[in-house]
C-alpha cells in the first residue's frame, strides 16, 4: 500500500528501559515502524503506554536502550552536537505539557527569535524579524504586539500551545512530533488548532506525527494509526482499518472510551 | 525577579537574619572610622584589664576639683577595700590573737576596724600561719590604714635643684573631678586582652577579617561546587563518574582533617588570612557539588531544556540560561551556608593553632586561640573570649536565619 512512498522515519526493535533490577520499567518495548513522508500519522495509547518516551527517542533527546532508528532511509547519526543541531532543523516537536515547556526566565520574543536564528535568520534586520514573528503569531491567532515583552507563563495553557505552533511555523521542519497538542484547549478551539496544523502541513509540506490518547482525534486527522499498549504497537494500519474494524480488544476499548465519536467531530472538514 | 526579592523581604526569618547581619556589617564598617587605633596596638601594660572607664590619674589631679559631700562616701570606700573574705580573715586573726569571739561583730565595720587597728601587730607570731598569710595581713593592714581618718593625701613633686619634695596640693576625701574635664579618659568597654590590646577594637577588626575569610572561602567553595555539579550533572556519563569519584574521595576524608593537614603543611609563616580562606574554600565545596549535581539531574530532562536543545542552543548556553537560573536561589542559599561555615572553620583551625599567622591581623579564631593559651577562661577574664563567642554565634545565627528564610520563599512546600 505504501509503494512509491519514501519512509522519513523508521524504527527496528526500538526499546527504552528505565531503571535497573526491580525498578526496571520497559517504557517502549521493541517497536518496529515506518513513517512515510507526506502521511499523517497518529500514535494512540492510554496513559503510560510509552508514547512520550518513543517521541523523545525519535527526537534524539534520549537514547534508545536497544534498536535502530532510521532517518530518511539511512541509519540516524546524531553523535555530535553539530549533527544534532542539523537533525533538529528537520524534526521538531510540540511537547505535552505547555506549562513546563518554556524557560520561565525568557521572554516570548526570545522563544521566537531562537527559531528565526535556527533557520539562519540571526543576522536579519530587527524589522524583518518582527515581521516574521508577527506573521507566525497571527497564523495561530495570537497578537504579537500583545505578547512582546511578556513571559510565557503569563499566557493561558491554550495560548502557550498556540505559541508552540507558531514556533513550528517559523522553523518549518520536515517532521513534527505533536505530543497531545490540544490537551489544554477546549473542544471548539481544538478543531481550529488541528486545522491550523493541517494548513501548516500543506504549506510547508511536513509530516505530522500526532501522539494522543484520544482515538477520536486520531480518526479525525490521520491517515495511518498506530495503537500502543504497554510499550508495544499492537495494531496499525489506515485510520479506517484500525478504527472501523478493530482487531484487538485493547483498540476496541479505546474506541468505546469515546462513545460519541461520530457526533463530536465534524468529519466533513477532513 | 523584583517579585521574588519583595517576597524574600516579607519572610520574617530572613528579615531578622538580614538585619543582624547588616548591623554587624555597619559596625564593622563604621567603627574603624571613629576609633582610629591600630587594632593590634598594645596599649595596656599588663594582662586582662577589666572592662571599664579608665581615667588618667595624673590629669585628674590637674583638673578642677569640686567638693561634694556625700554621706555614704566613707562607707563605700571602706566596703571597696574590705570585702566579706577580708572581714572573715580579720576575725580569724583576732580570734587567734586571743580576742573573744563574742566581741567581734563582723558586720559592724567601725567596731571591727577599731579592734583591728588597736590589736594588729605584724610582729605577733600566730602558730600555724604561713608566710603567705602573714604577707596578706600586712597588705590588708596597709590598705586599711588611714581609711577612717579624714585627712587627705598630699601630692608632692621633686624639686630638680634641691632634690627635696615640694608640696603641690592636698587631695581631700571629698574632692571630685568631672570626667569630662579630664583630658585623658579611655573607655575600654571590653577591657584589654592578654597582650594589653583593646578587646573591642580588636574584635571589630577580627570580625571584619573573619567575614572576609568566610566570603572568600564561601565564594571559592560555591564556585567549585557549582561548576563541578553543573558539569557532572548535565553532561553525565564518564565525566560524571570521574567527578563523583573525586567528590566521594573528599567526602570520605572529612574536610576538616584535610584542612588541618594542608594548613599544617603550609607552615606558620606562609599562612596569611587569605591563604587560610583559599584553603578552606578548596576543602569545602563537596556538598555544594553533590547538591547542585542532583538538582541539575532533575532539571536536565525537563521540557524547557528539551525545547532549548531543539532550538539549537549549545551545551554552555543551556547550562547558563536553562539550568543555572533554576538553581540560582539554591546556590545563593548554599553560598550563605558556606560563608558561615567558612567562618566557623577558620575559628576551629585557629583554636588548634593552625590559623593565620598572628602578626598582622586578628581573626575571631585567633582571639579565641589567644584567650585559650593565656587561660582567660580559667582566670575568669570573660571579656577576652565571651564577646568573641557571641559574635561568632550571631554571624552563624543570622546567616542560618537568612538561609531558612530564603528556603521558605523558594521552596513553597516549606511555607507556613
Ligand atoms: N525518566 C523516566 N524515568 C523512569 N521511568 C519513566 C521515565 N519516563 C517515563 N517513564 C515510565 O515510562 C512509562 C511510559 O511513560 P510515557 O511518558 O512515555 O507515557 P505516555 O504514553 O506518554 O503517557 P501519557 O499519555 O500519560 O503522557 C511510564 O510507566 C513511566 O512511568
Ligand atoms: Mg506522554
Amino acid at each position: 500500500m505504501n509503494a512509491g512512498k519514501k519512509p522519513c522515519l523508521s524504527g527496528r526493535g526500538v526499546t527504552k528501559e528505565f531503571g535497573f533490577g526491580r525498578n526496571k520499567t520497559v517504557a517502549v518495548d521493541g517497536v518496529d515502524f515506518d513513517f512515510y513522508e507526506g502521511e499523517i500519522i497518529s500514535i494512540v495509547g492510554e496513559s503510560g503506554s510509552g508514547k512520550t518516551t518513543l517521541a523523545k527517542m525519535l527526537l534524539g533527546l534520549i537514547n534508545a536502550t536497544e534498536g535502530d532508528i532510521f532517518f530518511q532511509g539511512k541509519k540516524r547519526n546524531i553523535g555530535s552536537h553539530r549533527k544534532k543541531k542539523e537533525y533538529w532543523k528537520s524534526i521538531q516537536a510540540i511537547f505535552q505539557d505547555p506549562f513546563s515547556s518554556y524557560n520561565t526566565f525568557n521572554k516570548i520574543d526570545s522563544v521566537l527569535l531562537d527559531c528565526i536564528r535556527m533557520r539562519g535568520g540571526g543576522r536579519l534586520p530587527r524589522e524583518k524579524k518582527i515581521e516574521l514573528m508577527t506573521e507566525a503569531c497571527s497564523f495561530v491567532n495570537l497578537k504579537f504586539e500583545e505578547l512582546t515583552n511578556k513571559y510565557p507563563f503569563e499566557l493561558s495553557g491554550g495560548q502557550q500551545q498556540r505559541l508552540m505552533i507558531a514556533r513550528i511555523f517559523l522553523l518549518k521542519p520536515q517532521i513534527l512530533l505533536a505530543d497531545e497538542p490540544t490537551s489544554m484547549i477546549d473542544a471548539c478551539s481544538r478543531t481550529t488548532i488541528l486545522d491550523t496544523l493541517m494548513q501548516l502541513r500543506d504549506e510547508i509540506g511536513m509530516t505530522p506525527i500526532f501522539i494522543t490518547h484520544d482515538i477520536g482525534l486520531a480518526y479525525y486527522v490521520s491517515d495511518t494509526v498506530y495503537i500502543m499498549e504497554r510499550g508495544k504497537f499492537v495494531e496499525s494500519g489506515t485510520a479506517d482499518q484500525v478504527i472501523l474494524n478493530p482487531k484487538k480488544p485493547y483498540t476496541q476499548r479505546l474506541i468505546n472510551d469515546v462513545p460519541k465519536i461520530y457526533e463530536e467531530w465534524d468529519l466533513s472538514t477532513v | 525577579m523584583k517579585h521574588t526579592i519583595r517576597q524574600v523581604f516579607r519572610s520574617g526569618k530572613f528579615v531578622v537574619g538580614f538585619s543582624i547581619f547588616m548591623g554587624i556589617l555597619l559596625i564593622v564598617t563604621f567603627y574603624p572610622l571613629i576609633i582610629r587605633d591600630a587594632p593590634l596596638k598594645i596599649i595596656g601594660q599588663g594582662t586582662f584589664f577589666a572592662p571599664g572607664i579608665y581615667v588618667n590619674v595624673y590629669d585628674s589631679m590637674g583638673s578642677p576639683h569640686y567638693t561634694i559631700l556625700l554621706d555614704d562616701a566613707a562607707a563605700k570606700r571602706i566596703a571597696d577595700k574590705l570585702d566579706d573574705d577580708d572581714r572573715q580573715a580579720i576575725k580569724e586573726w583576732l580570734v587567734a590573737a586571743g580576742i573573744s569571739e563574742d566581741a567581734i561583730e563582723i558586720e559592724n565595720t567601725e567596731s571591727l576596724l577599731d579592734l583591728w587597728v588597736n590589736n594588729f601587730d605584724p610582729t605577733t607570731r600566730i602558730p600555724g600561719m604561713t608566710n603567705a598569710d602573714r604577707n596578706y595581713y600586712i597588705r590588708l593592714n596597709t590598705a586599711l590604714d588611714g581609711l577612717l581618718s579624714t585627712e587627705g593625701a598630699i601630692v608632692a613633686s621633686v624639686n630638680p635643684e634641691t632634690g627635696a619634695l615640694e608640696e603641690k596640693g592636698v587631695i581631700r576625701q571629698t574632692d571630685y573631678v568631672n570626667v569630662n574635664q579630664v583630658p585623658n579618659v579611655r573607655v575600654l568597654p571590653l577591657g584589654t586582652d592578654n597582650f594589653g590590646r583593646d578587646v573591642l577594637t580588636e574584635l571589630v577588626q577580627a570580625t571584619a577579617v573573619s567575614l572576609r575569610i568566610g566570603i572568600v572561602a564561601g565564594l571559592i567553595a560555591t564556585f567549585i561546587g557549582l561548576v563541578l555539579g553543573l558539569v557532572s550533572g548535565y553532561i553525565g556519563g564518564l565525566v560524571d563518574d570521574v567527578i563523583m569519584f573525586i567528590t566521594n574521595l573528599f567526602i570520605v576524608i572529612p574536610s576538616f582533617v584535610l584542612l588541618i593537614l594542608i594548613s599544617f603543611s603550609i607552615g606558620q609563616e606562609q599562612r596569611g588570612a587569605f591563604t587560610i580562606a583559599v584553603v578552606i574554600g578548596f576543602t569545602s565545596w563537596v556538598w555544594t557539588a553533590r547538591a547542585v549535581r542532583s538538582q541539575v539531574i532533575s532539571l536536565r530532562n525537563r521540557d524547557h531544556v528539551n525545547l532549548s536543545k531543539l532550538s539549537g542552543h549549545s551545551i554552555a548556553h543551556i547550562i547558563a540560561f536553562d539550568i543555572l537560573p533554576y538553581i540560582a536561589s539554591y546556590v545563593v542559599m548554599a553560598l550563605i551556608l558556606q560563608i558561615s561555615s567558612g567562618i566557623l572553620a577558620e575559628a576551629g583551625l585557629s583554636i588548634l593553632g593552625l590559623g593565620p599567622r598572628t602578626t598582622d591581623v586578628p581573626t575571631l579564631g585567633l582571639m579565641m586561640n589567644w584567650a585559650m593559651i593565656y587561660q582567660a577562661h580559667i582566670l575568669g577574664k570573660w571579656w577576652a573570649y565571651f564577646p568573641v563567642i557571641i559574635v561568632i554565634a550571631l554571624i552563624a545565627f543570622s546567616m542560618n536565619l537568612m538561609n531558612t528564610g530564603l528556603d521558605q520563599v523558594f521552596n513553597p512546600a516549606l511555607r507556613d
